[in-house]
């Protein structure tokens, strides 16, 4: 019942994973840097494939395929779709590969890996999404990706754009490099420190202790049709296949050999390593009881799994500290890159005060979401939209509530007419495809005037800015105390693009500002679920 | 095939025939080349004698670099390189203004002047009391001017951009304030030698002060006006007035004539495609600028003609063009008249970067962004219309090097139209409109609506 004669399957099987996930982490790591838009016609479904997502999406046909992915092959999605798996593969490889013995058993971690995944049920039912999106690896992967990748990938472009500008050409154009949100940030350093940390120590430690996607997925893969098996009458018990396994999932006694599947995420590691063929991926149904002796964990290698585990946290604690050095310093330098930028005004300029995001009652969020409420509910963090938005609208929120979940403002653009590229990506269906037609008529905010700043109503200066750029003409100026005149919005056609919060002249805060609506507004699709005006 | 290649020949032979005449004396010219000493055009002032370059400095454009501390100041080491050039090479007049590069071109020039015996050159400066026209600030002016500029005198000294609010504006400025009789006495006691005035405005604003000259009110020794070959015929008409009229109504008093924006800013330096391609088939070696200098030169009574050069490069082209004079034929005027027409056709905003306009309350870089615009517009690569072939490309290349030009929070869509500007634009451009053309512009072309 092999799958393959022995040798071939020895070397294809672990090529073909490696090379498949290269191709996927490539693929998701460039869709999540790239700001042009050009590649997310080609890479967008990577992400809608990402099983957190699919879920939030209610995207049946991935889910269906997923599970029996798992059901067939085992937990591959770890290896070889989710981009942080591959990531600490990739970091756990550094870590070890000129080590001959990197890993060795380790007994399951039930309480915490089950503890993690209860919360995470919990807080997923509860909509406690900042805890979700903490958890979540896809989310993990794309907050790092975006705010400590994408910078470098930014100067880098902006270093092509400047020579690029020297040349007389338009090829590369420069993107302004800016912390979206401090908390975030912050998390995301710790994120990577954590992982990193976890990876180099113990492989796929994250993957089997927390990651709740990888738990989930375990439910079936203990049960997958294809499982890398040992043949107990070849295997010489020489533990070259424990010592290479990532998950620390296989256990070699003296004459006892056990895998735990749930944890196995199919990465032929122990395959490859095997001398004697004496493991193969093979189909197990039926098979479970008679290659596989169930007397699992030697006393002495649950010792020595204890006795490593107290140099764990000094380790660690020592990693997180210099990872979190590092982005401290690169937080530094973003901001002190942002001061420069402000100062560059010349002598011959008017200065130019920055703006500053105003308060607002209800958060805004991108056309096609369905309601603030909804898009919570769904967006996973992954920050793929903040990384594809090409006006700086989008950028995690900073309230607890919605950690890392996307807002929108508008201090350095709007949200503007003819772009749908966020809705064109989500993979969660936070924000549902729309068109440039549909966008226009999208109602996702409210402007509201602060009479107190705005320079006609207490007559500093003639403006109309707001009105005069309206693109819906929601705006129109009218008296106000029969001096001056002051903007009125008429709140039915107002759309909430932000165009006016903009360009208003007023500075730091704008003297008119978007207030998000709860429930968004299509007036060009009503239907029975509330899209309707509201009244009557 | 035998189709094009009859077309070819023949039109060649029909542009070697048109260029015959002028071939040889372009091979004349470059004989004359080799002795680039004396070559410099000079006039005569007929009033007083002075032997004036018809190439003028002006001292408005010059080279700005980084301080270091967020701010701008004139390159001074590259001031000092081509003032050092220009007098070598016979250009003896420098005109400046307390108002010019943030007020930091008078000192500029006294830098680089002082190095030199100061009758080897003529100074021109302004009062350019704009901003506060009390006598106190007036004065402090004028001598501040002197100071900068290291010298007892001033050989020629102007009212800096009168006319517009015609008498009105004027006596505000110099007559309530006794400032026109300070200077007077000035004149007087030899710190001023020659008193003129420079203006923008409208014909009846010009001959305003015309009377004041005609009934010996005020007796101008030289006038500085706004003077090329697209002016000359076709200034606005309603708010600025055509430049033959000035030029006619001074020669006819005798008044020495001193040109400015001869090249409008540079836009006749570098003019729209199709143009350029006339001016090269008639003289295939000489510049758009080149063109636009003779015109004014060609004219007997212009006393100088005010170049502002930024670098050697265009220093050393105007003092060639200069150097190897030949009037505008009657037929060659024609010829930049029909340009001038052409010219008219582009969508082209009026600018001419003098950055009167600046600094705008709000932060916008006006002139920045009416350069970019005009620049794309000259050099053809707008896009007119989606259906256009290269529409993508051309949409890219706009947006882009609008962005590299000029910084996001100081483009077009950020003016709030109070109208700050609009008073101290000598060009009369309706600023704050063609702001908005130009955001509606780049609006069209961001949402593919052109």
């Amino acid at each position: 019942m092999y799958i393959c004669t022995d040798n071939k399957q020895r070397i294809m099987l672990k090529k073909l994973r490696v090379a498949l996930a290269w191709v996927f982490w490539i693929g998701i790591t460039l869709l999540l840097l790239d700001f042009t838009g050009a590649l997310h016609g080609y890479l967008g479904w990577m992400a809608k494939v990402q099983f957190l997502p699919a879920v939030l999406a209610l995207n049946v046909g991935v889910i269906v395929a997923l599970a029996a992915l798992t059901l067939v092959c085992g937990r591959v999605y770890c290896s070889v779709i989710c981009p942080l798996g591959v990531f600490q593969d990739g970091i756990s490889w550094l870590g070890t590969h000129r080590s001959k013995k990197p890993y060795q058993y380790k007994k399951e971690n039930k309480w915490l890996r089950y503890g993690v995944w209860a919360l995470f049920v919990v807080a997923l039912v509860a909509g406690v999404q900042a805890l979700v999106a903490l958890l979540a690896p896809y989310s993990a992967y794309g907050r790092m990706v975006q705010n400590l990748l994408q910078p470098v990938y930014l100067w880098g472009n902006n270093l092509l754009a400047a020579l690029s500008q020297r040349a007389g050409s338009y090829t590369f154009y420069e993107k302004e490099v800016w912390i979206r949100s401090v908390p975030t940030f912050v998390v995301a350093v710790a994120t990577l420190a954590v992982v990193v940390a976890l990876s180099l120590k113990g492989g796929r430690t994250y993957c089997n202790s927390i990651c709740p996607v990888g738990t989930t997925l375990s439910f079936l893969s203990r049960f997958a049709m294809f499982r890398p098996l040992i043949d107990h009458d070849k295997c010489k018990h020489c533990k070259a296949c424990e010592l290479h396994c990532k998950a620390q999932c296989i256990a070699i006694g003296k004459d006892t050999e056990h895998i735990d599947h749930s944890r196995c995420v199919d990465c032929f590691n122990c395959i490859d390593q095997c001398k004697f063929g004496a493991l193969k991926y093979r189909f197990a149904w039926g098979l479970g009881a008679k290659t596989t002796p169930s007397a699992p964990e030697t006393p002495k290698i649950s010792e020595t799994g204890a006795k490593t585990t107290p140099s764990a946290p000094g380790r660690r604690a020592m990693m997180a500290g210099t990872v979190a050095v590092l982005g401290a310093a690169a937080l530094k330098g973003i901001e002190a890159r942002a001061q420069e930028a402000a100062k560059k005004v010349d002598g011959g300029f008017a200065e130019v005060l920055p703006k500053r995001a105003p308060e607002r009652e209800t958060p805004l969020t991108p056309p096609g979401s369905q309601s603030v409420k909804d898009f919570y509910r769904r967006c996973t963090g992954c920050q793929l939209c903040v990384a594809e938005c090409p006006n700086n609208v989008l950028r995690p929120s900073t309230d607890l509530e919605h950690l890392m979940q996307p807002c929108m403002s508008f201090e350095k653009g709007f949200c503007r007419p003819e772009c749908t590229r966020c809705s064109e990506l989500c993979p969660a269906g936070a924000i549902r495809k729309i068109g440039k037609e549909e966008k226009t008529q999208y109602h996702v905010g409210t402007a509201r005037v602060n009479v107190d700043l705005c320079l006609e109503a207490t007559g500093r200066s003639q403006c109309g800015k707001c009105a005069q750029s309206c693109p819906t003409g929601a705006i129109v100026m009218v008296e106000h105390e029969e001096l001056f005149r002051r903007p009125a919005v008429t709140e039915e056609v107002c759309i909430g693009c932000g165009k006016c919060e903009y360009l208003c002249p007023v500075r730091p805060i704008s003297a008119i500002v978007i207030n998000g609506k709860t429930v968004h507004i299509s007036t060009q699709s009503p239907s029975p679920e509330g899209r309707g005006f509201g009244r009557g | 095939m035998k189709r094009r290649d009859f077309i070819k020949i023949s039109s060649a032979a029909a542009v070697a025939a048109a260029c015959a005449p002028r071939d040889a004396r372009s091979t004349k010219i470059a004989g004359q080349a080799g002795n680039d000493e004396e070559a410099m055009l000079m006039r005569e002032n007929p009033v007083n004698g002075d032997k004036v370059s018809a190439l003028g400095f002006g001292c408005m454009r010059w080279p700005m670099i980084d301080d270091g501390k967020g701010g701008r100041i004139i390159d001074q080491e590259a001031v000092n390189e081509m003032v050092d050039y220009a007098l070598e090479h016979g250009v003896n007049y420098f005109d400046t203004s307390p108002a010019y590069l943030m007020g930091q071109s008078e000192k500029a020039a006294g830098e680089a002047l002082r190095r030199h015996p100061r009758n080897s050159y003529y100074i021109a400066t302004k009062l350019s009391n704009f901003g506060d026209a009390s006598a106190q600030a007036s004065k402090k002016m004028f001598f501040d001017s002197l100071e900068q500029l290291h010298t007892d005198y001033f050989d020629y000294y102007l009212l800096h951009a009168i006319g517009r609010g015609g008498k009105e504006a004027y006596e505000h400025r110099y007559v309530d304030n006794g400032i026109i009789l300070f200077l007077l006495e000035q004149k007087k006691e030899g710190r001023i030698r020659n008193l003129g005035f420079s203006f923008h405005g409208a014909k009846h604003e010009f001959d305003y002060f015309m009377e004041l000259h005609d009934s010996g009110q005020q007796v101008w020794d030289f006038c500085q006006i706004e003077m090329n070959y697209v002016d000359w015929k076709h200034a606005d008409g309603v708010r600025n007035v055509n430049a033959d009229y000035l030029y006619e109504e001074l020669d006819k008093r005798g008044i020495p004539i001193v040109i400015m924006e001869p090249l409008l800013g540079g836009r006749l330096a570098r003019v729209p495609e199709g143009i350029a391609r006339q001016m090269k088939e008639r003289e295939p070696e000489r510049s758009a600028a080149s063109w636009a200098l003779r015109f004014c030169a060609t004219y007997p009574r212009v006393l100088t003609v005010l170049s502002g050069m930024t670098s050697m490069d265009p220093l050393k082209e105007n003092i060639e063009t200069f150097g190897h004079f030949q009037p505008l034929s009657a037929e060659e005027i024609e010829f930049l008249e029909r340009m001038a027409t052409q010219m008219m056709e582009y969508p082209l905003v009026n600018c001419t970067d003098c950055k009167y306009c600046m600094p705008c309350p709000w932060g916008i870089d006006i002139p920045g962004t009416f350069q970019h615009y005009n620049k794309a517009i000259t050099d053809g690569t707008y896009a007119q219309s989606t259906a256009q072939k290269d529409y993508a490309k051309l949409k890219k290349a706009y947006l882009v090097s609008y962005d590299r030009a000029v910084a996001s929070v100081r483009q077009a869509d950020h003016c709030i139209s109070c109208g700050e500007c609009l008073s101290h634009c000598p060009q009369s451009i309706p600023i704050p409109q063609q702001l908005r053309r130009i955001a509606q512009y780049v609006e069209n072309l961001k949402q593919d609506t052109l």
